[in-house]
């Protein structure tokens, strides 16, 4: 390797851009005048403060997991199960589908302490609760939306309506990323497709190169990565030789930066194509690790893989891993259909955790686990001849998520719920609070990450948001 | 705070004795703490205390001061800071315990104002001193540049002010390099080769205006300019929530967009049109297909929703798009208080929402020329059938039924969950039309129309109420398939997605602190008070507000628009903030050109193809965009117009240049929405892959290779192209797009099999059309692509390509099959191939996808 530096004080700017197109960097184009976010916009940010996390993977559990059914045990539901609630106490729910009049439904789920904590966890999640220590359960998460895409589009993106960017977006735009050859925020998808399709990724109003880029469980991991049938590796580098020093020779006859930008896009887009083959080939990992995501099984395989390449994501530098899990919503049978989506999840879950811990990334990645929204006390039942046919509709107030990892305080459980689940008795967070926390154990103030649209300087926490401080460790 | 009313009884039974005294004890108070926001300067939130009946009246929210009841009175709940609001004053001062006691003792006995408590102007008018909100004039051109070359009225701004700055402006660009922009710039598509060997052979004056005029009567024009349009207007062929259905019908505003812009329909017409079609009188179809403009708003058909909710969304983004459209204001930023930066009030803002809040959304028959003559020749026949039909699976009886049962449950909501959910999907599942207002109209008072549209919505959604088993065992599945198999089978009309005005207004709502739930004072249609007054008689309308906002006295309208028009053609508009012409935006950098092109604008009958004209015939519009290395330091982002931009072309353009390169693009104009081949595993990310009705039908044939426009754009799925190259998301209105330089953009032109085929076409294109030797075919796809010949040190280094690729591919069976698929006569597969590799760099090159 040369040094670009020496070669362009040396020899003139056109004379230096024919000797170094063969590997412009980004440095390179910075000595050309071009400022370095001009060039690559993605390039590492100094956050506002010192950071306690460096990268976020966030599972989301899309469609709302039962909180009652999985985290925080309701027995006083016991007595009133198949009759309805006193109005008092239901009359100012939102409900979606339901009447307040609707029957109870108590859980059927044993419940019982884990860890050195005491943290609760039903049988369904026997993996996870292995993890209890690691974990910083909450009880008492808020949400203003009680249907999923404004649900989904709040906890995202910080607003109900559309058209703002996503979590990941705001993030990749406050850190940039430390991977060159790979996306900063990647997206991923198990289960059917999610009721906010791409608004949990877009960039909303930040220019596009924010936008999640999906990380696709067939054909090509990345859209376009491979080459078009008929070109080898060989015939791929030689179009690429060609097509860079014909817009090398277009970029001396115009000076415009925007092409050296331009034949810069192309070689990341090269590089691209190895690292995007040489992170989703999982045969490097071990069979121990394989087994333990969860990948030798067929329940498991979908989310397990994504979970493990989420790790190998964080391991290569991206800044923001989204693993989306749809098949929460159930309004019906959730007797049957939640235990289905805890085998789908939980082992690869509890296998994340194991491994970020063993290989030291729990120590620079923040991971939150939960879904837009939790569910009623009370049963939805669509066909009332078909007792098992029981689910729970949807309730914003008072719903359960953890996190885990850097800067989070673990082995605790923050807030509380009444007695039959309705309300949020202590330490009520909004999903607000959950970004800005989010933002702060990332170094950023959420006040202070704006970006200035349509006259307005729009924030992902809206104008809201606090710090929840009993989070952070 | 329970105690607070008790607490605060026993404060006024001891001032009983002595009553607070306004001019002494309470006016100081007030003047102190409260006038500075809700004075005579400055009324915030509607509110002020410097007159004694605005006092009384109360603000946005409604009355705060309920005389003889201090506790309840709103001014004392939010001196005291309650409900989760910040305690007023704002600020880290609160009013001092004593003071709070003295309004309370004066509020509970009785609020009494002195009579000279009057306020000198009672509603003053806001004034700014804003440049774009001052009246335009057209003005003087500067004094004659005459040592240059000008070539409009244009230059003359640019010109002298480059003079002064002693900067010279760039050469015009060369004839070829011009005439691709203008054909990209006017029509989105690059010059065929005869068109260009036109160009070139038109040695004649008035060659360039020539060329100017053609591409103004192309029909492409109108598709590369409502592009923009489309843009702004938040256009997408989906729903936008959740399920995200296809709307079906919504091309057919498109198509009045692109027909309007190629007839060169005046810009106030179009305003009037889009905005009050339907209260035209004697409203003509194309004018309520017009209103279809405000039918991009998003629906969601999410199962429990609050309908209110999503109504008060759609209406609020109706206004904030036209706010933002037309005046380059963001009015949105007043939704839940006063505009923090602009004069705009929060009643200002609820003002502009209540010309929306009193329309409905209709759906109409709007049949294309030759449709009605089939239609009703063939109308009994499969009105026969169809009533055969439903003859045959029992419908009446069952949907009667049926009926009966959701009006019970509309009355008695909570005693059956599968009736509740049946009718929650009559509100939100009936297509066509409103299910949940037909379904209460008696049957007999029912139009034809109304009785089809709930009749599918029965057949289609039946199994909600009994059940899939009970569904299955009527065979209504059955029914569904066949009612459309038989629609298909005969002639049906277009239809189009209007509004219509409610016969009688409701009243609107401000709504406090943005929330659709809490209704304030109610407001009356009115536009932005520190803008010019709008002339209306009785209740304003739709039709006032378009007219207003193309009166000679709207300072924004003209200039707003002229500036987005400047922005397509120079990549940046005279003012660079063109979503908002606020205070807070950037000052133009040509104020009196941006006028001067406005009041043009304004006084040639709002034509768009004249502003148009002007600008491509000015000399600034062709200068070369080379960069200036010399002007680097004095004017890095080109501020001055030195010379023209190098514009990424956007993504739409990237795809037809391509395919018109490969000689695959198909010309035709209008129509449905196409679905060119899409890769797998794109749909399956969103709702649609759970099976709601929502696939996609890849195109055969020519279909396949119509222009971007026509893509089918769905919001949570959009189209990979689309999406990587910048297109918006069209969820609210977008003025502007990026251009984005990234790595996907790159792997989408090098890898994605569409941009393979057109390098094939166009290798293709160039071994059969071209003299067979190497120079004069490479110079042939050259011009196919970029409308130039090869240079000699490009030709040079693609023949050692081509020379390495065919050593590559020599006897790889399977890479010659996919780059050379059909073989042709006199030419060897092998370098058929090599040529196709060749082709496919060219369509990579950054020339290619740049307007120069």
């Amino acid at each position: 390797m040369f040094d670009e530096r020496q070669l362009l004080l040396t020899h003139g700017r056109r004379d230096f851009l024919r000797r170094t197109a063969a590997a412009l960097s980004t440095a390179a184009l910075v000595d050309l005048g071009l400022a370095a976010e001009a060039v690559d916009p993605l390039l590492p940010r100094q956050p506002h403060y010192a950071p306690k996390a460096k990268n976020v993977i966030f599972l989301f559990q899309e469609g709302a997991p039962s909180q009652m059914d999985l985290f925080d045990p309701k027995p006083a539901l016991e007595k009133w199960h198949g009759q309805s609630l006193p109005p008092e106490l239901t009359k100012d729910l939102k409900l979606a589908f339901i009447k307040p009049s609707a029957k109870v439904l108590a859980s059927p789920r044993k419940f019982a302490q884990h860890g050195q904590s005491g943290m609760v966890f039903s049988d369904l999640l026997p993996y996870t609760s292995k993890h209890a220590d690691l974990l910083c359960m909450i009880r008492s998460m808020k949400s203003e939306a009680f249907n999923h895409h404004p649900g989904q589009l709040l906890l995202f993106s910080g607003h109900m309506t559309g058209g703002r960017p996503s979590m990941g977006a705001w993030v990749t735009y406050g850190l940039g990323s430390e991977a060159r050859n790979l996306p900063a925020f990647v997206a991923m998808q198990s289960g059917p497709g999610t009721s906010a399709g791409s608004d949990l990724w877009t960039n909303g109003f930040l220019p596009s190169l924010y936008q999640g880029t999906v990380l696709r469980s067939s054909g090509d991991p990345i859209l376009y990565l491979s080459n078009p049938a008929g070109f080898s590796a060989a015939s791929q580098r030689a179009r690429l030789d060609a097509l860079r020093d014909l817009n090398t020779q277009h970029l001396e006859r115009t000076g415009d930066a925007e092409i050296a930008s331009r034949i810069h896009s192309y070689e990341l887009a090269y590089r691209m194509q190895t690292a995007g083959p040489e992170l989703t080939d999982l045969s490097q990992e071990s069979e121990a690790t394989r087994e333990s995501y969860g990948l030798n099984e067929k329940e498991t395989r979908a989310y397990g893989t994504n979970l493990l390449l989420a790790r190998r994501l964080v391991e290569r530098g991206t800044r923001f891993v989204l693993c989306m899990h749809s098949g929460w919503d159930h309004h019906a049978s959730i007797n049957s259909n939640l235990p289905k989506l805890c085998k789908e999840t939980d082992k690869p879950t509890a296998a994340l955790l194991a491994d970020l811990e063993q290989r030291g990334l729990l120590k620079n990645t923040l991971v939150v686990w939960g879904g837009e929204f939790g569910r009623t006390p009370m049963s939805e039942l669509r066909r009332p001849e078909d007792v098992n046919g029981a689910g729970r509709d949807h309730h914003p107030d008072g719903y359960s998520l953890w996190l885990a990892g850097a800067g989070v305080k673990a082995g605790q459980t923050i807030g509380e719920t009444d007695e039959l689940g309705l309300k949020i008795t202590r330490d009520p967070i909004e999903v607000h609070d959950l970004q800005a926390t989010l933002l702060h154990l990332l170094g950023m103030d959420h006040t202070k990450l704006t970006y200035r649209h349509m006259g307005r300087d729009f924030r992902l926490t809206d104008v809201h948001g606090h710090i929840v401080k009993q989070i952070c460790s | 705070m329970k105690f607070a009313p008790i607490i605060l009884a026993c404060f006024t039974s001891l001032l009983g004795a002595q009553e607070p005294d306004f001019a002494r004890d309470v006016f100081p108070i007030l003047r102190k703490n409260c006038y500075a926001c809700h004075g005579p300067g400055m009324q915030q939130s509607g509110f002020r205390l410097d007159d004694a009946a605005a006092a009384l009246e109360g603000g946005n929210s409604g009355a705060a001061i309920l005389p003889g009841k201090s506790a309840e009175s709103p001014l004392l709940r939010r001196v005291h800071g309650n409900k989760g609001l910040p305690a007023m004053p704002p600020g880290p001062k609160r009013l001092a315990e004593a003071d709070a006691r003295t309004l309370a003792a004066w509020i509970d006995a009785g609020a009494k104002f002195p009579a000279t408590h009057v306020a000198r102007v009672k509603n003053p008018r806001p004034t700014s001193q804003h440049w774009a909100f001052q009246t335009l004039r057209r003005p003087e051109l500067p004094a004659s540049t005459t040592n240059l070359v000008a070539h409009n009225e244009i230059d003359h701004f640019v010109l002298a002010r480059l003079a002064k700055e002693g900067i010279a402006p760039a050469p015009p660009a060369d004839k070829r390099v011009l005439l691709r922009r203008l054909s990209l710039d006017l029509t989105g598509l690059p010059p065929t080769v005869e068109e260009m060997a036109t160009f070139l052979g038109d040695t004649q004056a008035g060659a360039y205006e020539r060329q100017v005029d053609r591409l103004l009567a192309s029909p492409h024009y109108g598709e590369r300019w409502a592009r923009p349009w489309l843009d702004q207007a938040r256009y997408a062929d989906s729903d936008g929530y959740e399920k995200d259905w296809t709307r079906p019908w919504a091309w057919r505003w498109r198509r009045w967009v692109i027909d309007s812009l190629n007839r060169d329909q005046p810009f106030d017409e179009f305003t009037r049109d889009q905005l009050a079609g339907d209260l035209v009188p004697n409203a003509t179809t194309e004018q309520r297909v017009a209103t279809g403009f405000h039918r991009n708003t998003l629906t969601n058909r999410e199962g429990g929703i609050d309908d209110n909710q999503f109504r008060f969304e759609a209406v609020m983004d109706r206004s904030n798009t036209v706010a933002n459209v037309w005046l380059g204001l963001t009015t949105a930023c007043a939704q839940c208080h006063d505009h923090k930066y602009d004069p705009i009030t929060q009643k200002d803002h609820y003002a502009l929402y209540a010309f929306f809040d009193n329309a409905e959304e209709v759906d109409i028959d709007a049949p294309l020329p030759g449709e009605i003559g089939p239609w009703l020749r063939t109308r009994a026949e499969y009105q026969a059938k169809r009533e055969k039909l439903l003859a045959e699976y029992n419908v009446a009886p069952l949907q009667a039924a049926w009926e009966k049962e959701i009006l019970y449950t509309i009355q008695h909501p909570g005693e059956r969950t599968d009736w509740d959910l049946a009718w929650d999907c009559v509100k939100k599942l009936t297509e066509g039309g409103d299910g949940g207002k037909i379904v209460q109209i008696p049957p007999a008072q029912r139009t034809a129309r109304e009785q089809d549209i709930l009749t599918d919505h029965f057949i289609g959604n039946y199994h909600f109420a009994v059940g899939q088993k009970k569904y299955k065992e009527l065979k209504l599945d059955e029914l569904k398939k066949k009612i459309a198999a038989l629609k298909t089978s005969y002639p049906q009309l277009t239809q189009a997605m209007t509004l219509v005005e409610r016969p009688v207004p409701q009243p609107s709502h401000v709504r406090v602190r943005g929330d659709y739930k809490s209704l304030g004072v109610a407001v009356e249609p009115n536009t932005p008070a520190v803008l010019p007054p709008l002339n209306a008689e009785g209740r304003p309308t739709r039709l006032d507000l378009a007219r207003w906002l193309t009166s000679p006295e709207n300072p924004l309208t003209a200039r707003v628009f002229v500036n987005r028009v400047w922005q397509e053609l120079f990549g940046a508009g005279l003012v660079r903030t063109p979503e908002d012409f606020g205070v807070r935006s950037e000052k133009p950098i040509y104020p009196e050109l941006l006028d001067w092109l406005a009041a043009e604008f304004q006084e040639n009958r709002w034509s768009r193809k004249n502003i148009l004209r002007k600008i491509v015939l000015s000399s600034t519009y062709r200068q070369s965009a080379d960069a200036r290395p010399e002007l680097n330091e004095r004017d890095p982002n080109n501020t001055l117009l030195a010379r023209q931009n190098r514009l990424r072309l956007p993504a739409e353009v990237i795809r037809d240049s391509a395919l018109a390169a490969g000689n695959l693009l198909t010309h035709a104009v209008g129509g449905p929405s196409v679905q060119p081949p899409i890769p797998p595993g794109v749909m399956e990310m969103s709702y649609a892959s759970r099976g709601w009705g929502v696939s996609w039908n890849e195109a055969t044939g020519p279909e396949r290779y119509r222009r971007g426009l026509y893509i089918q754009f769905l919001r949570t799925s959009p189209y990979p192209l689309l999406a990587n190259f910048d297109a918006p998301k069209s969820t609210v209105t977008a003025c502007k797009r990026d251009r984005s330089n990234t790595p996907l953009q790159a792997l989408n032109l090098l890898n994605d099999p569409v941009f393979l085929e057109a390098a094939q076409a166009l290798a293709v294109r160039t071994l059969t059309e071209a003299p067979a030797n190497y120079r004069s075919r490479l110079d042939a796809a050259f011009a196919f692509a970029l409308g130039r010949p090869a240079t000699d040190a490009e030709a040079l280094r693609l023949s050692d390509y081509l020379e390495k690729q065919e050593t590559l591919l020599d006897g790889d069976e399977k890479a010659l099959a996919a780059l050379a698929p059909v073989s042709l006569p006199g030419v060897s597969r092998t370098h058929q191939a090599a040529w196709t590799g060749l082709a496919s760099i060219v369509l990579n090159l950054d020339e290619f996808i740049t307007r120069e």
